[in-house]
């Protein structure tokens, strides 16, 4: 048993605290694993977030994104001046800016474009945008566009490829000349979706005149950007920019803060941060319990070590340092694993973010302060965590240390004390006492192992929620497979031709206007949509999924606009029209809904066309349709000029299942992984103690007859106690850490149901069960080698 | 070939006259005292009980002297040795090491001793089993000012060859050897010996004992062992026998035995 043999230059004390550590290299390799995971995390998360932010920041500032932005029916380009006067306003660019059908080869449904006008002759004031291949318009070339990276992407378009569009009812071949990235469309999304979709879903950048022409928008604009000076007081400008706008159809200006790329990204980042805080917690807490109840150990067998190295004049100091650099070795290992491990998982993660959100560049570059920070807050974890341990190898006196531990008090258990001693057989007897004894320590491990339970349903669960939310909006609630959106409101006969394209099987109409809402000093700019009453194919539903007809009278909403705006059923609140005559009315709320996307205001469709002062008018239709004569349907909306925009229900699932569905298998992946290095940490090293621990006792139960399943029953059975107790703390724990995250997606843009199924709580049981069944395996198998005389000579 | 003394016991605690037996004991001796208690007394408080381990004792020792503590278990030596060690204080009376006082020293005046003047021997060694001799010797030596080589060391008490056995490869008798080349590496003023045979049979505890009166005579270390092996006893100039926490009897040994002619 000739042991390596170290010829460092390290001193004698730090000899033995390596061959300490490699004593313990199973045990200190689990914990170690759990503080990777900690380290990984924090790693991931603090570099992607710094390099996400880092990135916005530039390429906002070098691409001009905009301070403030508004759009307007209709505004002549003189009103410039008057903008530009606007105290603090530093620069002012119009736009043209307007979606767009477009008929992409391969593609069955409709996709739209968001049409930007920028300048031909030069680089956008505002807004700017970045070109990733090709070249800029060239002045006088009409056709030529900019295509957003993603779609070009998905369809592989490069320069000098065609794109069919339908422009204000006229079809028109457009020449891609460059691919393009935008710091307002970094997360391309359309309004009402609830992820992108870079396959239906574009945006162009085309000259100013010849949009302008193709939209009799001469001279005239319904876009405009502010740039605003340092310190600008953003909320006066809107103020004053609204008062501007309001009699050319201005639909509220709104800061950077509202711009929806913004928010999402914004939001993400929010997200990130609080997993940045989160996901380390949890690992570091289960790391540094480990620690202290290994180190615990550790010093409780080396107390006549310990007496010695006093005796010789080792001070406490140099004692407590000692076993404190044991613990920052194990630890060292533990963020190196955790460092190398983060930057995989963070690459993923910046892998999974340039799908999402588009930057000119994106790197994931670990930084030496990320590291000594993970260092610094790992070390701290365990530090604090064994100083509870190391405290009591400082203050053992050495004179009482050459004694050894005095024997540990038992006591009769709880259940024992209440008279059923009967119930239980001298092995459990022996479990329940050792665990009883020892309560802080039993719960530790079960809250631990409870832990592990809780991460797999943290990383489980949004998939449910997610698709819990598609299933309500697309099978209860949007129950059309279409709508269609006319480019200007039509009277409600129009609905009767939507009726008799090919396939169509059911039509309703529906009236959208921009509205701002308003209750007290709160107001939201949102969409107030009118529905048929009893409308089947765009119903709203409550609480209790169930649907919710719409009154005669009245507003209907959302449930989180209303608590949003702080209103509730019978409160009335003030309606201004964005449009048209520009209405104002106040309104009561009859009843509120649930919604999972967008922030709806609902009317009955009549009574909407009433409080508009008009007849009975429709903007567009929701559509059943035959699913065997969509194509035809399709090939004839691409090519009808009154429509303005095209959505496929169908192919919104079907763009969700593609994305999101993947990456949350590979998330889940990553979560089965930390659960299972929480869980077999625990598990293994409660064992792994339990077993030190015992093994004179369990020794002497062998000599005394007992088989070896016996005193496995023992001994695992003391698991199996701590992993049971755990999983019902386990399912709750996951629930709350489910709530936690829910609350932090709760945005204006959409928020999720906290749904948890089943199968999610019974695969996360499961797997945390098998991680302890193959840990105390591998226990049991030190057990069966359990040297019987060896054992019973040791000095206990 | 001895005489025994009047137990300092049996002279009133607090008013004992330090030269009734000190005399006698430093015309023997012919040195200058290390170590000098008077009215030492200890109780520890266990759980609901208190044990009083020492009652009272007076007693000085001298430099370079080899003294064995006599005394069944019990009897209050270990006590003894671990206050002269600066392991523990007393509950009252008061303990000087030339200059230091024991008794008054903080925590870190008590590690700063042990650290430049004490030895110890254990009776179970104490070796830390991750160690290699020469690296559990090394132990002490890093941390002393003026200390021989650990190999040194281990060819004082003959264990020149078994440099880089883990205490789990060393016998017990050679387990113990090392610590006694631990004790000694750093030239100690004082060697203390708790039991140092305790745990070894005769012929293993003969070479033990050697390596211990090697160290006495060639290095002139005061030297305190514990035992409650009377046969021990022969090998000392002066034999402190305790019983129930008191001084029971002083013997002084006009002829000293060496270690192979002890009988037990």
């Amino acid at each position: 048993m000739s042991r390596p043999r170290l010829r460092l230059p390290i001193s004698a004390l730090d000899r033995k605290l390596l061959r300490d550590l490699w004593d313990i290299k199973e045990q200190a390799l689990a914990i170690a694993a759990v503080i990777a995971c900690g380290v990984a995390t924090f790693v991931m998360s603090l570099t992607t977030l710094r390099s996400l932010e880092l990135t916005r920041a530039t390429y906002y500032d070098r691409y001009r994104f905009a301070d403030v932005f508004a759009m307007v029916k209709r505004a002549p380009q003189s009103l410039v001046a008057q903008i530009a006067e606007i105290p603090g306003v530093s620069i002012v660019e119009t736009r043209v800016v307007r979606d767009v059908t477009l008929d992409v080869p391969g593609l069955n449904e409709p996709a739209v474009a968001r049409l930007v006008s920028i300048p031909e002759s030069r680089e956008p004031a505002l807004n700017s945008v970045y070109l990733r291949k090709g070249r800029y318009l060239a002045p006088g070339h009409g056709d030529e566009v900019l295509c957003s990276e993603g779609f070009a992407n998905k369809h592989g378009y490069e320069p000098g490829d065609k794109l069919t569009a339908v422009i204000n009812g006229r079809k028109k071949l457009l020449k891609i000349v460059g691919i393009a990235l935008s710091p307002e469309f970094i997360y391309t999304i359309r309004s009402g979706d609830v992820i992108p979709d870079d396959k239906r879903f574009a945006v162009l950048w085309m000259g100013r005149e010849p949009v302008e022409a193709a939209f009799d928008m001469d001279g005239a604009f319904n876009d405009v950007c502010l740039g605003l000076m340092p310190g600008a007081n953003a909320a006066e400008v809107i103020r004053r920019l609204d008062r501007l706008t309001d009699r050319y159809g201005g639909l509220g200006a709104y800061a950077r803060a509202d711009q929806v790329s913004d928010k999402f990204l914004a939001n993400e980042l929010q997200q990130l941060r609080g997993m940045a805080m989160l996901a380390p917690t949890i690992f570091l807490s289960v790391a540094a319990f480990l620690l202290n109840v290994v180190l615990g150990r550790i010093i409780g067998t080396q107390r006549e070590q310990i007496a010695a190295l006093k005796a010789f004049g080792y001070t406490n100091v140099n004692v407590g340092v000692h076993y404190l650099k044991l613990v920052l070795c194990l630890t060292l290992v533990g963020v190196a694993i955790g460092c190398v491990f983060g930057v995989w998982l963070g690459r993923n993660l910046t892998e999974l973010y340039t799908t999402f959100y588009h930057f000119p560049v994106l790197h994931f570059d670990l930084g030496p302060d990320i590291i000594a920070l993970g260092v610094l807050v790992s070390a701290g974890a365990a530090v604090f965590g064994t100083l509870g341990a190391v405290r009591k190898a400082v203050v053992l006196p050495p004179a009482e240390a050459m004694r050894p531990e005095p024997p540990a008090t038992y006591r009769r258990t709880l259940i024992e004390r209440l008279g059923l001693v009967r119930l239980l057989s001298p092995s459990a007897r022996m479990i329940l006492r050792h665990l009883e004894r020892q309560p802080v320590k039993s719960a530790m491990s079960s809250l631990g192992i409870a832990l592990a339970v809780g991460v797999l349903i943290l990383g489980s669960f949004s998939l449910d929620s997610i698709n819990y939310m598609m299933d309500i909006n697309f099978n209860v609630a949007q129950r059309h497979d279409l709508s269609v959106t006319f480019v200007e409101p039509h009277a409600a006969s129009t609905l009767h031709e939507l009726e008799h394209l090919p396939g169509v099987m059911l039509a309703e109409p529906f009236r959208s206007v921009p509205i701002r809402v308003r209750a007290g000093n709160r107001s939201r700019r949102v969409a107030l949509v009118g529905l048929e009453s009893h409308s089947r194919l765009q119903r709203l539903i409550d609480d209790q999924v169930k649907a919710v007809p719409l009154p005669q009278h009245g507003l209907v909403l959302g449930s989180s606009l209303a608590e949003r705006l702080g209103v509730r059923t019978g409160d009335r609140v003030r309606i201004e029209v964005l449009e048209g005559q520009r209405v104002v009315r106040d309104v009561p709320i009859v009843a509120l809904v649930n919604e999972f996307v967008g922030s709806g205001v609902y009317m009955e469709l009549r009574a909407l066309n009433r409080l508009l002062r008009e007849g009975t008018t429709v903007s567009g239709g929701y559509l059943m349709a035959d699913s065997r004569q969509v194509e035809k349907l399709y090939w004839k909306l691409k090519r009808t000029p009154g429509v303005a925009a095209v959505t496929v229900n169908e192919a919104a699932v079907r763009n969700f299942q593609d994305t999101i569905a993947e990456n949350m298998l590979r998330m889940r992946f990553f979560n089965v992984m930390f659960a299972v290095v929480i869980a077999c940490g625990v598990v293994y090293n409660s064992a792994r103690i339990a077993l030190a621990e015992r093994a004179r006792e369990l020794a002497s139960l062998r000599v005394l007859g007992f088989t070896r399943a016996e005193i496995s029953t023992i001994l695992l059975g003391e698991l199996a106690v701590l992993t049971l107790a755990a999983i019902p703390l386990g399912l709750l724990i996951g629930r709350l850490l489910a709530v936690f995250v829910i609350a932090s997606v709760d945005t204006e843009l959409f928020r999720l149901p906290l749904i948890i199924n089943a199968s999610t709580y019974g695969t996360a049981v499961m797997v945390v069960v098998i991680a302890a069944l193959v840990s105390g395996l591998i226990v049991r198998r030190k057990l069966d080698h359990l040297d019987l005389v060896a054992v019973l000579k040791t000095r206990d | 070939m001895s005489e025994v003394e009047s137990p300092a016991a049996t002279a009133p605690l607090s008013t004992a006259p330090l030269s009734t037996y000190e005399t006698s004991a430093a015309v023997i001796a012919g040195r200058e005292a290390a170590f000098e208690a008077r009215g030492l007394t200890k109780i520890y408080h266990m759980g609901e009980v208190d044990v009083q381990a020492l009652r009272g004792i007076d007693l000085a020792l001298y430099e370079g002297e080899f003294v064995v503590l006599l005394g069944p278990s019990g009897s209050g030596k270990s006590t003894l040795l671990n206050i002269l060690g600066g392991l523990d204080i007393p509950t009252a009376g008061s303990v000087r090491y030339h200059h230091h006082d024991l008794t008054a020293a903080g925590e870190s005046a008590l590690t700063r001793y042990r650290r430049e003047h004490v030895g110890f021997v254990f009776q179970f060694y104490n070796l830390i089993p991750s160690l290699t001799a020469e690296e559990n010797v090394a132990l002490v030596t890093e941390i002393s000012t003026s200390p021989m080589r650990p190999d040194e060391a281990l060819r004082l008490v003959g264990l020149g060859e078994r440099l880089h056995h883990f205490p789990a490869q060393l016998s017990g008798g050679e387990q113990q050897r090392v610590a006694i080349a631990r004790a000694v590496a750093k030239r100690p003023s004082v060697l203390l010996c708790d039991e140092p045979t305790g745990a070894l049979d005769v012929r293993t505890g003969i070479v033990v004992l050697e390596a211990i009166e090697r160290i006495n005579r060639d290095l002139g270390t005061t030297t305190v062992v514990i035992t409650h092996n009377a046969s021990i006893a022969d090998m000392a100039d002066r034999v402190i026998s305790l019983s129930d926490g008191r001084i029971s009897g002083v013997k002084h040994n006009t002829t000293k035995k060496s270690p192979h002619e002890l009988e037990w």
